[in-house]
């Protein structure tokens, strides 16, 4: 028991320092993935509703694809495939040596997976506000942004944060499989300390319960978000 | 509209406008740049794998993917019927009314939902390692020693939790009356239980079962990083060697095919199960 609380400590023989410099990465990564993949994912939802068959079509091909490559592969194919892109076209002016940052490559990576799914979260919040918003809108002489802006944006949010909260949820675990192109976030490190300590059960469990709290956190926060959402609906 | 209007007000040799041309909006120029970047992303992929072709490595690296790709399969057939089994007493123990089996129950849900897979994987497969002594006293070393039965095992745990939660859902969103009904008719709990509230219940879970099912299609790449050759690992073997980026490209087209034909064969087979639900007339989801 005290080994392992030695092992955990903070300083230079416990790895509990190393442990958390992983679950800040953990976290710095899926916060940033954040951002690009509900633009993201609004954009292609907007796109889904879209009258304009091309722009649907586009949109289709974009979740088909994005929901249906293993996470991983997408990884990958984002961390080489951008790697031997960005190669090519440095390549076109000097002989240096690119390297992709793991971490953009990671963001980008899940970002993609993240908006497929945030797509289908939309579009069903879309399909739960009622034409009347918009012809309502419009009467009442609001252009087609601002009545997206101002009346349907905000309904929207209502409806797709339940959705959305589940698939924060999902990407804060996924945040793991980064681990595979040498990012140290969480279980990267965790592994290395198993390498070195040779004490696997010791720190999975760790790194285990540590995912746990920050799910139980984040669940949390969509509690309370949801609730303050919710605010000005009368139940 | 046009076309309703016309036997009216036909006149033999009449001559009508044209319709209005659709006007190029914003919209649709963007539809149809979109739609441009997809098709030439997509020719861009196929001339990378067209003027890049080469036989040997094709040759000796496809049948490998292929031989892979069955592995998948078996990675996500087998999990899936074990963690069906265990889903459903996880259920069960979960809407038992007994609350240490559900507060058991809850706990490993809770453990197995929240936590990555990988990080699972990782903990059966390198945790049994440091147990060798105790597993070997069980005679359970045979098991642990293979990484194939750990991440199969670690993968039934793993859906099993998910499963569990699909089916508590859709047993307690069975109507009451239905319990009462059958009560009411004399039959057992047992006997009500599996004919007349399962049945109902697994319409419900059809859907996230097939959204499960596609989930461990891609999630089963994972096993790639405990050194099983699953299509995944076959493809990064072939990339470690030839460095060729083809490969990746194949693969993803392989997995792309296997869960595209996946969800229309559920999609179809979830037409066909709850034909008996639709009204008349009525078009299939």
């Amino acid at each position: 028991m005290w080994d392992a609380l030695q092992l955990l400590s903070f300083g230079d023989g416990g790895w509990g320092d190393e442990l958390l410099a992983g679950l800040e990465v953990t976290i710095a990564l899926a916060l940033a993935t954040l951002p690009f993949g509900l633009a993201m994912g609004l954009l292609v939802a907007l796109g889904q509703i879209s009258g304009e068959p091309t722009l649907r079509r586009a949109a289709r091909v974009y979740t088909t694809i994005f929901r249906g490559l293993p996470e991983l592969l997408t990884i990958f194919i984002v961390y080489y495939g951008g790697q031997m892109l960005l190669q090519k076209v440095v390549g076109l002016f000097t002989d240096a040596y690119v390297e992709v940052n793991s971490f953009l490559a990671g963001m980008l990576a899940l970002g993609l997976v993240f908006s497929a799914y945030a797509s289908e979260v939309f579009l069903s919040a879309f399909r739960g506000i009622p034409a009347g918003q918009w012809e309502g809108a419009a009467a009442l002489g609001l252009t087609r942004w601002q009545a997206f802006r101002l009346v349907i944006l905000p309904q929207l949010i209502r409806l797709s944060i339940g959705g959305l909260g589940n698939l924060w949820l999902i990407l804060t675990k996924e945040t793991s499989l980064v681990s595979v192109i040498a990012l140290d976030e969480l279980l990267r490190q965790t592994s290395v300390a198993v390498g070195a300590t040779k004490q696997p059960i010791l720190f999975y469990s760790v790194a285990c319960a540590i995912y746990l709290v920050l799910s139980l956190v984040s669940s949390r926060g969509l509690v309370a978000l949801e609730r303050r959402v919710n605010r000005g609906e009368a139940r | 509209m046009a076309g309703t209007a016309d036997t009216a007000t036909e006149v033999p040799g009449m001559r009508r406008p044209p319709p209005p041309a659709r006007r190029w909006t914003g919209r649709r120029v963007a539809g149809w740049i979109l739609m441009s970047l997809w098709i030439l992303a997509g020719l861009g992929a196929a001339w990378v794998l067209w003027s890049g072709f080469d036989g040997e490595v094709f040759g000796r690296y496809f049948p490998r993917m292929l031989a892979g790709l069955w592995i998948t399969v078996k990675l996500v057939v087998i999990p899936i019927a074990l963690g069906a089994v265990l889903g459903l007493l996880l259920a069960w123990a979960r809407l038992s009314g007994n609350r240490f089996a559900d507060a058991a129950a809850f706990a490993y849900m809770y453990f197995f939902r929240g936590t990555p897979m990988l990080a699972q994987v990782f903990l059966v497969y390198y945790g049994s390692g440091q147990l060798r002594p105790l597993l070997e006293d069980w005679g359970l070393w045979w098991f642990f020693r293979e990484a194939w039965y750990c991440v199969l095992l670690a993968f039934t745990l793993n859906t099993a939790a998910y499963q569990a939660e699909i089916y508590r859902v859709a047993i307690a969103a069975v109507p009451r009356g239905q319990w009462e009904g059958a009560q009411a008719l004399g039959l057992s709990r047992r006997v009500t239980f599996l004919k007349v509230i399962l049945p109902q219940a697994m319409i419900t879970a059809l859907r996230p079962l097939g959204n499960e099912i596609i989930l461990m299609i891609k999630g089963s790449a994972i096993a790639s990083v405990v050194t099983i050759f699953d299509l995944m690992g076959a493809t990064r073997l072939a990339f470690s060697r030839t460095f060729s980026f083809d490969v990746y490209l194949w693969a993803a087209m392989l997995y792309l095919a296997i869960v595209e034909t996946m969800r229309r064969l559920w999609e179809r087979m979830e037409a066909r199960l709850t034909r008996h639900l639709r009204r008349e007339g009525e078009e299939g989801p």
